[in-house]
């Protein structure tokens, strides 16, 4: 079933277009990679599927539905989460009452507080965060507080999961438990489609490719696909 | 017909001229140094007053206390910058904290400054007589110190803009303005700038006060209108935009005069309503980004 | 509403809420009536502070229409005091600022930050410079005169409000509420992601907060007798409890009471006594709170509790 599509989509910022005519579709149960230089409009094509950003042109549906010009918490109650390019976690809140705060108010149906509090203790085990529940989320380190994001997203029950650059500013270790994270998530039956800029880890984890480069669409393929087109390695040297 | 028009016109570029003045010093001290500074009125009043003591103790001219008033507000406005808002920079863990904590801490200020004027001056409306032979320009009527006001507002306005735009530190403002992190780079001493910002936006207000003085009456409670009014033309000219300021000032006062010209008591009525359309429609202004 | 375990320890017994209501509520049968209305008016300034802090606490959204809201409920009262019971009066100067703020909060969606803070300034302003204009050239008389009413009767309604709203704010904290205004507060971005639809629930908390302050509003305005614009839509009232709640500190419900309290207590003293020494003392107490005591009175009662608890482990 395809999952995400998006036809023609297009972001303009007064002169700068950010995005420009981009389609995609994302089957269910997928992992897509999307990479592209720094400025390629990664970020601004994500921003456009959650809701942060209005589209100029174009249109982008959810299981069929169309989500364009749905707000954040609509998207979000619907079944796509997100993180966040630089963590934006709650960060004067707890651990805790970060993932407390998603589960209680990220899905469709309400739920009670004790409940809410079962699933944000499972899902902070499930992240591997546990032992830090009580702890300022601004006091968590950088590996920590991308895990929280991710407990968070989680935590509001999502079908589709857009991870942006979760594993920058982490060491090769770190790098290694978050794949193994994703594989995690990736076993939930969750599809994925998230945006890096470490090669390895996407080229090992992607089942598909998708290149952007000032806007538009570069190219799409898998990782073997990806790293022997000609036009990504001029316009994008891998590692 | 011809002779209101004018009235109006001419009236308006007055006001606009102190708009103009006041509303670029807030631009400098917000739109760089990211403070807004609610007590930018009372540096105004200060001047104002002191204007009218030095001339009606020591008979001297309000054109001689601009020199001395603008100066003197800078250095004032430059170490209060260094002394607390430097100290609140360092202190704040995000640029909105900064922000909410500046602005707090300029309200502080503001009952600070309008009470040491209240002991010092009383809360009478002052007032003094300078320059108040009528000119006739042809056939609107103008009381002399409101042109001169006018010309100084322009000649300081000017001189501000060759400033940004021709010299080094002019430049390195600019610099900080758009990009402070780069600047730092690329070796401006973003500290100082700011500073300097700072006290730029209260040698604004230094000029602006003595000018105001000679039009009008003054009283200690006068600051906080004008701080609006500094606002309201800096949202109308573009958060960020000098130029904006500049030509906003105008703007506003032209708007001013015009609602005035059919009732006085609107003027101030009609810059709220257009203060709040804008936030409503286009916050970014004219000119801004 | 539901209970949410929340991180901050509660430290006031049930018991001494007890005592000290009933102290509060039985205090003019045995104290001077100049001690009631010094009692209502720091009432009043604790009701708009805690009000102001139901929204403005959790959000950080610095709200300056405490004055619209007040002064609305204010006008309530002078207009519709000569027809309508008391009970009724003031529950429509809340309902109708109330709505007012539905209003407002509507309008300023896409407003943060300074933007919105400059805003609900001037939407006072605007409405306090309008009413005089319309007052001085459409009705001809600027100002009016509200019913009286005897200071205890004023005295206990100030009180009821008071309980209310300070049982409005403990609720709300402890409710999922609470958490979605402070997830907005840390993060608005990352908060509409996760669900909570920001818009209404900033803008159902901005009315509620609202609510009090108008209906506190409809109250003073019959210990004032006489009203005009500049008294109710006074910007000191979008001032003062701004720098109440920094003094106290918005981390705990008591925080904006006490900063409240002490600041309307000295404000009493020193109108009466230095007239022109209380915006200088104030000026400087929020300066030196903003350098040295960013959490105001609440951080530094912790800290001290903190001492306290490492003095007792040192000595363990």
């Amino acid at each position: 079933m395809l999952m995400l599509e998006g036809k023609k989509v297009m972001k303009h910022f007064g002169g700068l277009v950010a995005v420009h005519n981009v389609d995609f579709g994302i089957n269910q149960g997928e992992v897509v990679g999307l990479i592209g230089p720094n400025g390629a409009g990664k970020t601004t094509l994500f921003n456009l599927i959650s809701g942060s950003l209005p589209t100029t042109a174009g249109e982008i549906r959810y299981k069929g539905e169309k989500i364009t010009g749905l707000k954040p918490h609509q998207i979000c109650k619907k079944g796509v989460a997100r993180t966040f390019q630089s963590a934006q976690t709650f960060a004067g809140l707890t651990v805790f009452e970060n993932a407390l705060a998603a589960s209680l108010f990220g899905k469709k149906r309400a739920i009670s507080v004790p409940d809410a509090e079962r699933e944000a203790t499972e899902l902070l085990e499930f992240v591997g965060l546990s032992t830090v529940g009580a702890v300022l989320a601004r006091d968590l380190p950088i590996a920590n507080q991308k895990r929280l994001e991710v407990a968070r997203a989680l935590a509001t029950k999502p079908e589709l999961l857009l991870f942006d650059e979760v594993m920058a500013g982490l060491n090769p270790a770190e790098v290694a438990r978050a794949m193994e994270l994703i594989t995690k998530i990736r076993n939930k039956g969750i599809t994925l489609f998230m945006i890096e800029h470490v090669m390895k880890a996407i080229m090992k984890v992607c089942d598909r490719i998708i290149v952007l480069h000032h806007g538009s669409k570069l190219a799409e393929g898998t990782p073997e696909e990806i790293t022997t087109n000609k036009k990504v390695i001029e316009v994008y040297l891998g590692e | 017909m011809f002779v209101a028009i004018l009235d109006v016109v001419i009236g308006g570029l007055i006001m606009g001229g102190i708009y103009s003045l006041i509303a670029v010093g807030l631009s400098l001290q917000y739109g760089v140094g990211r403070v807004l500074n609610i007590s930018h009125g009372e540096f105004i009043m200060l001047g104002a007053f002191s204007t009218w003591s030095l001339y009606t103790i020591f008979g001297i001219s309000p054109l001689v206390s601009l020199v001395i008033c603008g100066p003197v507000m800078f250095i004032i406005g430059f170490l209060i910058h260094r002394a607390l808002f430097q100290y609140l920079r360092g202190k704040s863990e995000s640029i909105g904290a900064f922000a909410d904590s500046s602005l707090l801490a300029s309200f502080g200020l503001l009952f600070i400054i309008q009470n040491v004027a209240l002991l010092l001056w009383k809360a009478d409306i002052r007032g003094y007589s300078y320059l108040d032979s009528s000119v006739n320009i042809l056939g609107a009527i103008f009381t002399a110190n409101r042109l001169v006001a006018l010309l100084f507002a322009v000649v300081i306005s000017l001189a501000f803009y060759i400033f940004l735009t021709r010299t080094r530190l002019g430049k390195a403002i600019r610099a900080a303005a758009e990009d402070p992190a780069t600047a730092q780079v690329m070796g401006v001493n973003i500290h100082r700038v700011l500073a300097i910002c700072f006290g730029l936006g209260a040698l604004m207000a230094g000029f602006a006060g003595p000018l105001i003085s000679m039009m009008y009456e003054i009283q200690p409670t006068m600051g906080l209108e004008y701080t609006i009014i500094a606002i309201i033309v800096v949202v109308l000219g573009g958060l960020g935009s000098i130029t904006g300021s500049l030509i906003g000032g105008f703007i506003l006062g032209l708007i001013g005069s015009i609602v005035t010209y059919f009732d006085p008591g609107l003027s101030l009525i009609a810059y709220y309503v257009i203060f709040i359309l804008l936030l409503l429609i286009r916050p970014t202004g004219i000119f801004g980004k | 509403m539901d209970r949410v375990r929340v991180s901050f320890k509660k430290h006031v017994p049930l018991g001494l809420l007890f005592v000290t209501f009933v102290l509060l509520a039985t205090i003019p049968f045995y104290v001077q009536p100049y001690l009631v209305i010094l009692l209502t008016t720091i009432f009043m300034y604790i009701i708009i502070t805690v009000s102001w802090a139901i929204f403005s606490g959790p959000t950080r959204y610095i709200s300056l229409a405490s004055a619209a809201f007040f002064g609305v409920g204010v006008y309530a009262s002078a207009i519709l005091g000569k027809t309508l019971p008391l009970p009724i009066v003031i529950a429509f100067g809340g309902l109708v600022s109330f709505i007012l703020a539905l209003f407002i909060g509507l309008l300023t969606l896409r407003l943060r930050g300074m933007y919105f803070i400059i805003f609900t300034f001037g939407v006072s302003e605007l409405i306090r410079h309008s009413l005089l204009w319309w007052e001085a050239n459409i009705t001809g008389t600027v100002g009016r005169w509200v019913v009286v009413v005897d200071h205890t009767t004023v005295y206990y309604v100030m009180l009821i409000i008071f309980v209310m709203a300070l049982l409005i704010t403990y609720l709300i904290r402890r409710s999922r509420l609470g958490l979605a205004l402070r997830s907005i507060g840390e993060y608005e971005e990352s908060a509409a992601h996760i669900g909570i639809n920001v818009t209404a629930l900033k803008t159902i908390t901005f009315a509620i907060s609202a609510f009090f302050m108008g209906a506190a509003g409809a109250i003073m305005a019959t210990r004032w007798t006489y009203i005009d614009p500049h008294i109710a839509f006074s910007p000191l009232f979008s001032f003062m409890p701004v720098l109440m709640a920094i003094f106290g500190g918005t981390g705990q419900i008591y925080g904006p009471v006490l900063g409240a309290a002490v600041l309307a207590y000295l404000e009493e003293i020193l109108t009466t006594k230095f007239p022109y020494y209380y915006m200088l003392l104030f000026g400087i107490i929020l300066i030196v709170v903003i350098l040295f005591l960013p959490h105001g009175l609440v951080g530094l009662v912790q800290r001290w509790r903190k001492g306290g608890s490492k003095r007792q482990n040192a000595n363990a």
